[in-house]
């Protein structure tokens, strides 16, 4: 390649130009960064790269490494999925809102369940009090699951499910309600997000330890991979580690750790790698920084891609994708002049779209204060269709490509995230790193001096830290009704009435001797018990039992 | 007297949001005072039960999925029940501000909501821990 003139230009231009206004006046800040503590230079200026180059680093959209974008159109094609995540209070409350959302133009589902149902708790266990139908709806036996996706035909819609440690039953509950509806498990789609390595790093909604838990995802991508063919088995998500308070560096890093500690599992288990890594699917944050936002995802893929092909010689290119679903930021909005939220989740719909993902939740002006109100949910949901049909960034694939500044943090953030990879490795892997509570640290650190930031105004946050206002807390905040849990409880007494206690015993007792033979796929007997209407909680302690329970590495 | 004033930072209930409660418990530390973090998912038994044991002034709770009109009074309760009446409880997090009335009826003393500078704890911390002082 020829010399390039730039860099020398580029100095002369620092001596001249630039030092005529520094003289006069300094600038904001003697650093910049950007919101996660990456170097920001004055001017970016173009990476020489040759044609080789371009074709290695970036390539086409739909072509290794999928820098530019998984599919060859993007959204020229057709536009990301809506999916607004939503559920609370009992199923008969979420289903409306499912419907009113679908009303609205939402294109897919997306199920938030209660506390007590992620941890596997039915609605009268102790462990339960003050918590059911409070971030979720809450799924004591299928029952629930009937009513709440009674009169949306799951043949049609695609359904994201929030569940980890306990996703095998649900997933196993929604095969029961399709199959009730005359759906096969074949025509299902959707996603479970049965990412527990994360839950050990940062969301706690943990139940065994990470052996079983292992086992239990990798049964059910073996499962799916034979039965429910176009199931997402598995969102590795890397959003609940940014809510956490990492750096947006920290997040792809440990996100992607997760993804290859699963692929790992499941070769030990014996399965092939192309029969289960094009379900594998992501789900990452975007916070304010634009940007820095675009260049994680797209390094995110880059690396993704080239982990699968090269470390882990996967042969289809659809196990090479690194598809992601995106939610906006929670930890970003503020309860202080919470419509100011509405503009912090339009920058963050920008960050997603511009770096392609599949997929989108938006978050609510006022989820600082509570659950969101129908209204509130509704901004959020207009906010993607006005970037989709009116912004007009969706006409062109991966439009900030070849851009100086978004390249170089590309490249900056892909040099980064790959040194926390090689240090996780030396650590034993991730399930080694969680143990020695190596990630929890890196995180922390990074959440710390975040606040502290806030604290000392180093960093300003509008609205909270300054352009402060007098103002009286909002009235309308969704309430969710605190009898809930007697309503709950007298379903399950129900249930148990109706249904065969001896089928539900005889089932029970079979998964409890398959469970203690590791050989053995635990998934239908689950989807068994299922449909003897067994409750989650039953299920679960089954396995409780058998796996004991994970206990938290308590780093401070 | 006593020299340190010791605190315990308790997460109720079964949501797993700890940054706010590890920020504060290592802000506090970092401001000088002895603190206890009991990691999450604690019950308000266990919560109770290690306030008591490590003879703590102060139990800060965090709690953010909205479970704090049943879990926060009960702690209260379980602690006066258990001989630490003079524990003062206070609490944080994604709290409406229509139920902090009623969780200071019932005995939390004071309730930090979202973008609360720690400075305000440390504030509530001080103007309390002379009566702390008084009690030994």
């Amino acid at each position: 390649m020829e010399h390039s003139k730039i860099p020398l230009k580029f100095k002369e231009w620092e001596n001249t130009t630039l030092k005529r206004v520094l003289d006069k006046s300094a600038e904001r800040k003697a650093q910049f960064t950007t919101g996660s503590w990456q170097a920001v230079p004055r001017v970016a200026l173009p990476i020489p790269l040759t044609d080789d180059d371009y074709l290695e680093k970036l390539g086409f959209p739909g072509e290794f490494p999928y820098t530019r974008g998984v599919q060859p159109t993007m959204y020229r094609g057709r536009f990301w999925t809506m999916r607004q995540y939503a559920g609370f209070g009992t199923a008969e409350e979420s289903n409306r809102r499912y419907k009113y959302l679908l009303k609205q133009g939402q294109t897919g589902l997306s199920v938030a369940f209660d506390l007590p149902t992620q941890i596997g708790y039915d609605s009268d266990d102790s462990h339960s009090i003050g918590e059911v139908g409070k971030v979720g709806v809450a799924i004591d036996t299928l029952k629930d699951m009937e009513i709440l996706f009674d009169g949306i035909p799951l043949d049609k819609v695609s359904t994201s499910m929030t569940i980890n440690a306990p996703a095998a039953i649900l997933l196993a509950f929604y095969i029961a309600v399709a199959e009730k509806q005359g759906v096969s498990k074949r025509q299902l789609r959707g996603t479970i997000q049965n990412d527990i390595l994360k839950e050990y790093i940062a969301r706690g909604t943990y139940i065994f330890p990470p052996k079983a838990s292992l086992r239990l995802i990798t049964n059910i991508f073996e499962y799916c991979a034979n039965e429910v063919p176009n199931w997402n088995t598995i969102s590795i998500s890397g959003y609940h580690i940014r809510e956490a308070g990492s750096t947006a560096v920290q997040e792809a890093a440990f996100t992607l750790a997760d993804g290859i500690e699963y692929v790992k599992a499941a070769l030990e288990a014996g399965l092939d790698i192309d029969r289960f890594a094009g379900r594998l699917s992501f789900f990452f944050n975007a916070h304010n920084d634009l940007f820095e936002e675009v260049a994680k995802f797209r390094a995110a893929r880059r690396i993704w891609a080239k982990i699968m092909r090269e470390r882990f010689n996967a042969k289809y290119p659809k196990s090479m994708m690194l598809r992601f679903h995106t939610q906006t930021g929670g930890s970003t909005l503020t309860a202080q002049q919470p419509d100011n939220n509405i503009v912090r989740v339009t920058i963050q719909t920008l960050a997603a779209v511009l770096g392609g993902t599949q997929s989108l939740h938006t978050n609510s002006r006022d989820e600082a204060l509570g659950l969101p109100t129908e209204e509130a949910v509704r901004i959020a949901l207009r906010t993607q269709q006005i970037t989709a049909y009116e912004s007009g960034v969706t006409n062109t694939v991966d439009p900030l490509g070849g851009s100086y500044f978004v390249e170089t943090l590309t490249d900056q953030m892909e040099e980064q995230i790959w040194k926390y990879l090689d240090k996780i490795e030396e650590l034993g892997g991730m399930v080694e790193a969680i143990r020695k509570g190596y990630v929890q640290k890196e995180i922390q650190d990074a959440a710390f001096k975040y606040q502290r930031e806030i604290e000392d105004k180093e960093r300003i946050v509008v609205g909270v830290n300054q352009f402060t206002i007098d103002e009286e807390g909002p009235k309308d905040i969704l309430k969710v009704n605190p009898a809930l849990r007697e309503i709950q409880s007298k379903k399950i007494a129900q249930v148990k009435q109706e249904r065969n206690n001896r089928e539900v015993e005889k089932v029970l007792q079979a998964l409890k001797e398959a469970a203690q033979d590791p050989e053995q796929n635990l998934m239908p007997l689950i989807v068994e018990a299922a449909k003897t209407y067994a409750s989650l909680g039953e299920i679960t302690n089954v396995l409780r039992e058998v796996f004991g329970e994970y206990q938290e590495t308590v780093i401070l | 007297m006593k020299s340190k004033i010791r605190i315990l930072i308790a997460k109720p209930g079964l949501d797993g949001h700890d940054r706010g409660a590890k920020y504060i418990a290592r802000a506090l530390r970092d401001a000088g005072y002895e603190i206890i973090y009991t990691g999450i998912r604690q019950s308000p038994e266990a919560i109770a039960k290690a306030a008591i044991q490590e003879d703590v002034d102060f139990v800060g709770l965090s709690l953010l999925s909205g479970a704090h009109n049943e879990l926060f009074p009960e702690i209260v309760r379980l602690l006066r029940e258990g001989g630490g009446a003079d524990i003062i409880v206070f609490g944080g997090g994604v709290i409406p501000e229509n139920d902090i009335p009623g969780l200071k009826e019932k005995g939390v003393e004071a309730v930090f909501t979202p973008g609360a500078p720690i400075q305000d704890v440390i504030d509530f911390i001080e103007a309390n821990r002379t009566r702390m002082e008084g009690k030994s």
